[in-house]
């Protein structure tokens, strides 16, 4: 049979964002893969560095529509760290508190994803009206039902009152009991598990190799979750398993993903139960001295990195994210390649990609000549009146 | 007159009953009963009763767009030879009674080969569509049609040898005589039902449209009442399925009264519908791969030792 090259995006019913994989096709296999990111930069680098410290928590937040308080912690802790703020303890258990709701709706709305993409509406549709629940509980909490604005410099915005504390805990019994039975359902489904066992596998040395981070390389056996291994705040205070599978495909990422939901409702639980009296807030001042620093944390998609350097002003020098997602879009040709067509969307969709909080600017330096060439904004319109016109489209008048 | 009277009575049974008329309500009665159960069944609250109607009602308003590269005199006839070839396979299946419009022995093998031409024109009308997705979509129906074609039909014959006649009113005749019977058909009745998802391109075996694979599948191109068409084909094409499915093993008929058979009629077309409605909400998309080989490995066999057992009976008989 002729090869075939299939366009997956950058816009496609398979992606949630605009992401472009080529696939070169032999029949209904896939014989290879290419990544092309970019297409959705929105310069949130560039712009942190002309708002305020303060500011800036905002906008993080809105790199993920889905994971936003995990960047908004993360940025707050370089600032707090920066700054030599000690944050107050209830402060830290109740954003690990909102931290922990995030990872819950987080996953009830990719297992709805996974569904979708192998052709089960069903499990879409039950597992987006049971996330409904955790939306719920969270716009208690924070007003919102995502963008939570929880954080600030020093602390958290909001206290937890103890008739929230135990609407909490009733929202998790329903919430554990429906996790209970997709668990079963993913388990003893057989139309779900040939569609995902054996599918897009990625094997421990691949997956360490390619660097994957989160659920998808917790799913190869690694034992890694920066909430164990470099526990911020509260993490070391708390009793919980990190969720690993052995079987290293689709299947095993979904497990992980629904034993990770259970591990969430102990935590939450433990949570309640231990937190503090205390102040919500300390003091940070608007100028922060020079410096710099790095934090990591563990989003529901994996290791979320934020690094903030200051030059002792009010607004940042220098603000770099690194979104979970481009950790593991290198392992993505590798699982997709040798697969069928129809296992593409769900293994693209096992990472849960995020693309639109991945893209950050990209500097292209010659490897060979070693030339380092950033284009600006003349240049570019003219590299654009020659590319029409190399094909014959002459306007007429400079763009 | 006679035959002034005879030509009035063939353009009625094509336009009205039970031709295009009758067909095209009940495929947008079923569509609505397939969306509501499947709704329910998934815990949403599902269309209002007409919105099936309004679907239809706005896709004839919208622009047809046809690609430049496509073949412009097939992309416009294919969706017509879909429907008229599922509209005339209905003339031969049994309504309020039992005996079709027009019966004749043999005529299951008519319909049964009436009900392939829809899956040629899904792939035609991929191919013509000169689109990347259309075409994969095509081709994917084509191979699905190897594989759910041979026990589908294989599903019915089972019945059919049993009741020793190839007519569809001759089956039911001999099942309504012999009810106790039908229990020995089951097996078949549970591999039609699979296969024909497959035919009708439903969950599980939806690879030809499957929108997060193919975008659109074979119908990518397609818009407008180009797409109307097709979409009102396909419901008239459930609405077969079920009706031939019902008539081969069920056995219950009422005779004499027209208006309680009718209502007996969708009450059996209406049982098959939600079985398949909660076949698509059970389960997941199948593989291409996986789709032919359970076809092959699972459903063939087990016709196969169907229309064996019904040999056997009837030998016995």
């Amino acid at each position: 049979m002729s090869k075939m090259i299939v366009p997956l995006g950058p816009q496609h019913p398979a992606l949630e964002e605009p992401e472009s994989f080529t696939l070169m096709l032999e029949g209904e296999r896939v014989a290879a893969a290419t990544v092309a990111l970019g297409y959705n930069h929105r310069g949130m680098e560039k712009a942190a560095e002309s708002r305020t410290y303060v500011q800036n928590i905002y906008l993080l937040e809105r790199i993920c529509g889905i994971c936003s308080h995990s960047h908004s912690t993360c940025y707050v802790q370089t600032v707090e760290a920066l700054a030599g703020a000690e944050v107050p303890k209830r402060a830290q258990y109740i954003r690990a508190l909102i931290g922990e709701l995030e990872r819950i709706h987080s996953h009830l709305l990719w297992l709805g994803i996974a569904g979708h993409e192998i052709g089960f509406m069903t499990l879409f549709m039950y597992a987006w009206k049971d996330r409904e629940i955790v939306m719920d509980i969270l716009e208690m909490l924070t007003g919102n039902r995502i963008n939570y604005g929880m954080n600030m410099l020093g602390g958290v915005r909001r206290d937890i009152t103890p008739e929230q504390g135990q609407k909490v805990l009733e929202a998790l019994d329903a919430l554990e009991e429906r996790t209970e039975y997709y668990k079963n359902v993913i388990l003893q489904e057989q139309t779900v598990a040939i569609r995902t066992l054996g599918v897009g596998r990625l094997s421990r040395e691949d997956g360490l190799r390619l660097g994957a981070t989160g659920p998808v390389l917790r799913a190869a056996g690694v034992v890694k979750d920066i909430r164990k291994d470099d526990p911020t705040e509260v993490y070391n205070e708390l009793d919980f398993k990190v969720a690993t599978d052995e079987h290293a495909d689709v299947y095993g990422r979904t497990v992980v993903r629904v034993t990770e939901l259970m591990e969430s409702y102990h935590m939450i639980r433990q949570i309640l139960r231990q937190i503090p009296d205390g102040p919500l807030s300390v003091k940070v001042p608007n100028r922060i001295p020079a410096g710099e620093a790095a934090a990591r944390y563990e989003a529901p998609r994996g290791e979320d990195f934020h690094y903030t350097r200051s030059n002792g002003t009010d607004k940042p020098e220098r603000v770099k994210v690194r979104a979970p997602t481009l950790a593991n879009l290198a392992a993505i040709t590798h699982m997709i390649d040798g697969g069928f067509l129809a296992d593409v969307p769900i293994v693209i969709a096992a990472i849960d990609p995020c693309f639109s909080c991945t893209d950050r600017m990209v500097r292209v330096k010659d490897a060979s000549s070693g030339r380092d060439d950033v284009w600006n904004w003349d240049k570019l319109r003219q590299y654009s009146i020659e590319w029409h016109k190399k094909r014959g489209q002459d306007l007429g008048y400079r763009i | 007159m006679a035959n002034l009277m005879s030509v009035g009575t063939a353009i009625f049974n094509i336009l009205v009953y039970p031709g295009f008329l009758f067909l095209g309500v009940l495929s947008l009665v079923y569509e609505y009963a397939d969306r509501i159960i499947y709704a329910r069944l998934q815990n949403r609250v599902g269309p209002p009763w007409y919105q099936p109607v309004a679907d239809l009602i706005k896709l004839l308003t919208k622009e047809t767009v046809i690609p430049s590269e496509a073949n412009n005199r097939l992309f416009r006839s294919i969706p017509t030879f879909a429907f008229a070839a599922t509209a005339a396979s209905f003339l031969y299946i049994p309504v309020w009674n039992n005996r079709s419009l027009l019966p004749f022995d043999g005529d299951l093998i008519v319909v049964m080969y009436f009900l392939t031409i829809p899956t040629l024109t899904f792939f035609l009308a991929g191919w013509y569509s000169s689109s990347l997705f259309a075409e994969i979509g095509g081709i994917r129906a084509m191979m699905q049609l190897f594989a759910y074609e041979v026990p589908f039909y294989m599903s019915l014959l089972g019945p059919a040898a049993l009741a020793g006649t190839w007519s569809i009113s001759g089956v039911s005749q001999f099942y309504r005589e012999h009810p106790l019977l039908i229990l020995i058909n089951i097996p078949s009745l549970a591999v039609a039902i699979f296969s024909a998802q497959g035919k009708l391109e439903r969950v599980p075996f939806d690879a030809p449209d499957a929108e997060t694979e193919v975008v659109g599948g074979t119908f990518t191109e397609y818009s407008g009442r180009f797409l109307a068409m097709f979409r009102m084909m396909l419901g008239a094409e459930m609405v077969v399925v079920a009706a031939l499915i019902a008539a081969v093993f069920s056995p219950f008929f009422i005779g004499g009264n027209a208006a309680l058979g009718l209502f007996l009629f969708l009450i059996k077309v209406l049982a098959v519908v939600f079985l398949l409605a909660l076949m698509r909400a059970a389960l997941a998309r199948f593989r291409l791969d996986q789709m032919v080989s359970f076809c092959w490995k699972v459903l063939t066999p087990v016709s196969l030792a169907q229309i064996l057992l019904d040999l056997i009976i009837k030998g016995a008989l």
